[in-house]
């Protein structure tokens, strides 16, 4: 496929490198040295430019190309990307937008601006951190076939029940599959007999209720109800959609913003949430609301520094959970490190999300784990492809690849594979693949 | 100045209904026929004078509108001066009726009912739908461009929306709006007829005409001087729903009518208004019930309680019983029941429902707001946030209401004094009320089947002002006596 991505910050970079070995793929960028750079790091084919003229388009060859991927910090810029290649040819157009107000104006009209398919950076992140408030012991969720499958990733703590247990003892639940775990930076393909350790991270799929349950069983104190407090710092829009999407979900969250403003019109938009005019940093202020009584903390301001420190602020008075929205991607780890729960990037969510709609001809969703040391597929699968006519142990001996298949749906209905369930056209199946076999697996569906 | 000549040119035409009247009953026509042509002249001059208009801004609205309110009313009074009967033939009190009426307040100096002819009696209730009409064009298409009034909680009230979406033009919603309050009186007309025909001979087309023109407007004047009482019990009950009516938002009305029944039980304020009916007639009738001086059926302290209720609640006035002779404990609760009003966008006057809504409201929030100092919490109404602008013009008026009672019952009670009569606290506070805030009948003289005729002849024309100021939601007014208003 060629695909033609404008706009090399971390979001454009990121799904090149991504999409690099499998595509054909050219970046624009205004930046002369940075496209330069970018030539020897992922060895694609770069064009310095404007990506929104015509003429630096047809230079990257635009007319031609499957598909194009706006991708700049800019929405606007994205937005005319995407209405010039329009002009030129019919790639299939892909812009990343920062505001909801756009995206709203899209959803409203089909292919408002030229666009065929957008990615709100906000609006991901937000219902990121929403399904990980969600499930509270896991550091990654996601939702496949409709929902009707999640993946989750648990990091095991020490005190969990479920450390020490064998994969047999900690699966008792009807329709949950464990598909990977992660010791170190080895990824084990989890056995009956394989022993869960405490510091290890474990990938389930599974129903949604099973997932549940099971996250209950890694964190039973940690479990999420419609009583517990989240409190959510700073008013931004990744802040205010996280109100939204939770007040969605029967919560009742608190959000704290400084600017007066702001906080009027966030409280008139969120009848659910109870807006707090006040400087977050103040620890008095803090401890007069009883934040260090809340459950979850969201930090959401528009810096990382300030972040950082209401996250520490919150970790230090005893808040439970904290997660943090980190603008800048080489922060996540210091984040983490310092001992915040987790760390969100938008930008990182993003790319994520374009590079999962990217896999689309071959993959329904996608989710990537662990730095991409694995990812979590969803396949359809047609009449006479490679995966169909086989029992599950058969395929798994045949193919010469780390894969353990989480979930099955047929016909809106989730199917638990077992050794001997045969797979049929018209499945979709939930796996979870070796980054390096990804597409040798997608080649056979 | 060019609107006022419009309007006073126009007053020329309902003045043509008592004059029919006048005609089948074979009365004087000297007195309307004396004011049409006074009514014209004064539309010319203020036409004339006007000569070629400008925009009409802010200021100008609030003069017209004041104006208007006291020019109608002063050419309304002139029958009653040149018929000559009376005690309505002395200007002060003429002014005083035709005030009363124009306002829809429906406080009455007349003494004696049947020296008076029948046109003159109609004329009464000619000038009280007109002062219904013209509240409805004022809240509806005035006010709201002027942002005063409770015409501004419409907006919040997410009606309005809709209304727009109905008709794009501020000026067509309000021609909607008067289509709808002329269907309902002719309902109510044709209704009370019917009554007539079938169980109340006293109920004839001269009655069910003068009651249809009082009761959709909560005016409450009756050409009888038992008012509704002097009608058959179904009759009684029938008069409640239209005085309802009345009192509920036009906007509302037209929406409900026109496909979406069920958004009137939707509506918060609709819920707090009738619970408020509800609650105040429960009560009223199980103080009557209690009270061993009044001896009624169970119907007729039912029929009387809910209907006294919504009378003074709908600030229409009309009684069916004398209730100054109940208990004390009824009537506090009858004087409660002044302050409520019906809904913002009626004919209903009073401090009206949306506003007590509003300020109950709020104080929940700051009582909240006490506890959590940094919380921000819009108050809101069917889900919608109110101003905090126009929740300070809202405290603003309720203030301004209560100061203006409290100070018309010291003129009241000191102007007595001087005049060597005594009026009692209560009778004074319940007249103070009843005319600043529109509703007609108090309690004592004032009562619903008294007269205004024996408070002093100043503390008429002090209530006549006051009249005045209060139904045009006392902004209007008030603002004509502000240096800013005459200054550039």
């Amino acid at each position: 496929m060629d695909v033609v991505i404008v706009g090399a910050g971390e979001v454009g970079t990121s799904i090149a490198a991504s999409l690099a070995a499998d595509h054909e793929v050219v970046v624009i960028d205004v930046d002369a040295d940075r496209a330069e750079q970018l030539k020897y790091e992922l060895d694609v084919l770069t064009v310095a430019g404007d990506g929104t003229t015509a003429d630096v388009q047809t230079t990257a060859a635009v007319g031609d190309a499957d598909m194009l991927i706006a991708c700049t910090d800019d929405d606007r810029t994205n937005l005319v990307t995407c209405g010039t290649a329009k002009t030129l040819g019919d790639a299939f157009t892909i812009a990343r937008v920062k505001s909801t107000e756009y995206l709203r104006t899209w959803e409203a009209a089909e292919r408002a601006f030229g666009v065929d398919f957008m990615v709100c950076t906000d609006l991901q992140a937000a219902e990121n951190i929403v399904r990980v408030i969600g499930l509270p012991s896991a550091i990654d969720v996601d939702p496949f076939a409709n929902g009707l499958v999640q993946m989750a990733e648990f990091e095991i703590a020490d005190e969990s029940p479920v450390a020490g247990q064998t994969v047999a003892e900690a699966d008792r639940f009807e329709s949950l599959t464990f598909v990977g775990i992660f010791r170190d930076d080895e990824m084990v393909l989890p056995r009956g007999d394989t022993v869960i350790c405490a510091a290890d991270r474990a990938v389930v799929i599974g129903s949604p209720e099973s997932v549940h349950l099971f996250a209950t069983d890694v964190a039973p104190e940690a479990t999420p109800d419609r009583a517990d407090e989240i409190v959510i710092v700073g008013g931004s829009e990744i802040g205010y959609q996280t109100a939204r999407l939770l007040e969605e979900r029967e919560f009742r969250p608190r959000l704290i913003e400084r600017d007066g403003d702001r906080a009027r019109s966030l409280a008139e938009d969120l009848p659910n949430t109870i807006v707090m005019e006040h400087d977050a940093t103040d620890t008095e202020f803090l401890a007069r609301e009883h934040v260090d009584e809340a459950d979850i903390v969201v930090t959401a301001l528009s810096s990382d520094e300030k972040n950082l420190l209401v996250s520490v602020l919150a970790k230090r008075m005893g808040v439970e959970r904290v997660i943090a929205v980190v603008d800048s991607p080489d922060y996540v780890t210091v984040f983490e490190e310092i001992g915040i729960d987790i760390a969100i990037n938008p930008r990182t969510v993003t790319a994520e999300e374009i590079t999962r709609f990217t896999y689309e001809s071959i993959a329904e969703n996608i989710a990537v784990l662990e730095n991409d040391r694995a990812e979590v597929l969803e396949l359809e699968l047609t009449e006479g492809c490679g995966l169909v006519g086989q029992p599950v142990a058969d395929l798994v001996e045949s193919i010469d690849v780390r894969f353990v298949i989480g979930a099955i749906t047929r016909g809106g209905e989730l199917v638990t594979p077992r050794g001997d369930t045969v797979l049929r056209p018209g499945d979709h199946v939930v796996l979870l693949v070796d980054t390096a076999g990804v597409s040798e697996i997608a080649s056979l569906a | 100045m060019s609107l006022l000549g419009d309007v006073l040119a126009g007053l020329a035409v309902p003045l043509l209904i008592p004059v029919v009247v006048a005609l089948y009953y074979g009365e004087s026509l000297a007195p309307f026929l004396v004011t049409i042509a006074v009514t014209l002249a004064l539309g010319a001059a203020c036409r004339r004078l006007a000569g070629a208009d400008g925009t009409l801004g802010p200021r100008e609205a609030f003069l017209a509108v004041s104006l208007v309110w006291l020019l109608v009313a002063v050419v309304g009074a002139i029958p009653f001066v040149v018929a000559g009967v009376g005690t309505v033939a002395h200007p002060v009190n003429a002014l005083f009726e035709s005030m009363s009426g124009l306002t829809t307040t429906g406080a009455t100096v007349l003494v004696d009912f049947d020296v008076h002819s029948r046109s003159v009696l109609m004329w009464r209730q000619v000038i009280q739908w007109l002062g219904g009409l013209g509240i409805l064009v004022l809240a509806t298409a005035v006010l709201s461009e002027l942002g005063v009034g409770g015409a501004q909680l419409m907006e919040t009230e997410s009606q309005t929306r809709d209304v727009d979406k109905l008709t794009p033009k501020i000026s067509e919603t309000a021609q909607l709006i008067w289509g709808l309050y002329l269907g309902l009186t002719l309902l109510a007309a044709l209704t009370y007829l019917v009554l007539g025909l079938t169980v109340d001979p006293q109920m004839g087309p001269y009655n069910a005409v003068a009651h249809a023109f009082t009761s959709v407007a909560t005016a409450g004047f009756s050409p009888e001087p038992q008012s509704v009482g002097a009608f058959h019990p179904i009759v009684q009950w029938a008069v409640v729903p239209f005085m309802v009516v009345g009192s509920t938002s036009f906007v509302l009305l037209y929406l409900a009518l026109t496909g979406e029944p069920m958004r009137l039980f939707r509506n918060e304020e609709f819920h707090f208004y009738l619970g408020v009916i509800g609650a105040l007639s429960a009560l009223v009738a199980v103080s009557i019930t209690l009270d061993p001086s009044t001896t009624l059926g169970a119907e007729a302290t039912l029929r009387h309680a809910v209907f006294t209720v919504v009378s003074i609640v709908t600030t229409t006035g009309y009684a069916s019983i004398d209730y100054v002779q109940w208990a004390p404990a009824a009537k506090h609760m009858l004087f409660a029941g002044m302050f409520v009003g019906g809904m913002v966008g009626s004919t209903t006057c009073s401090i009206k429902s949306l506003r007590w809504l509003v300020a109950l409201k709020t104080f929940r929030r700051d009582l909240y707001t006490a506890i959590h100092p940094d919380a921000v919490r819009p108050v809101r109404i069917a889900g919608e946030p109110v101003d905090e602008r126009t929740i300070r013009d809202i405290y603003a008026y309720l203030l301004v209401s209560i100061v203006f009672v409290f100070a018309l019952t010291v003129v009241i009670v000191v102007d007595a004094e001087r005049a060597g009569s005594r009026v009692s606290e209560f009778e004074a506070m319940g007249a103070a009320a009843t005319t600043f805030l529109n509703i007609g009948p108090a309690f004592g003289d004032a009562g619903p089947y008294g007269t205004f005729a024996t408070f002093p002849m100043t503390t008429r024309g002090v209530m006549i002002v006051l009249m005045w100021i209060g139904r045009i939601e006392i902004v209007p007014v008030l603002v004509l006596f502000t240096k800013a208003f005459w200054t550039s």
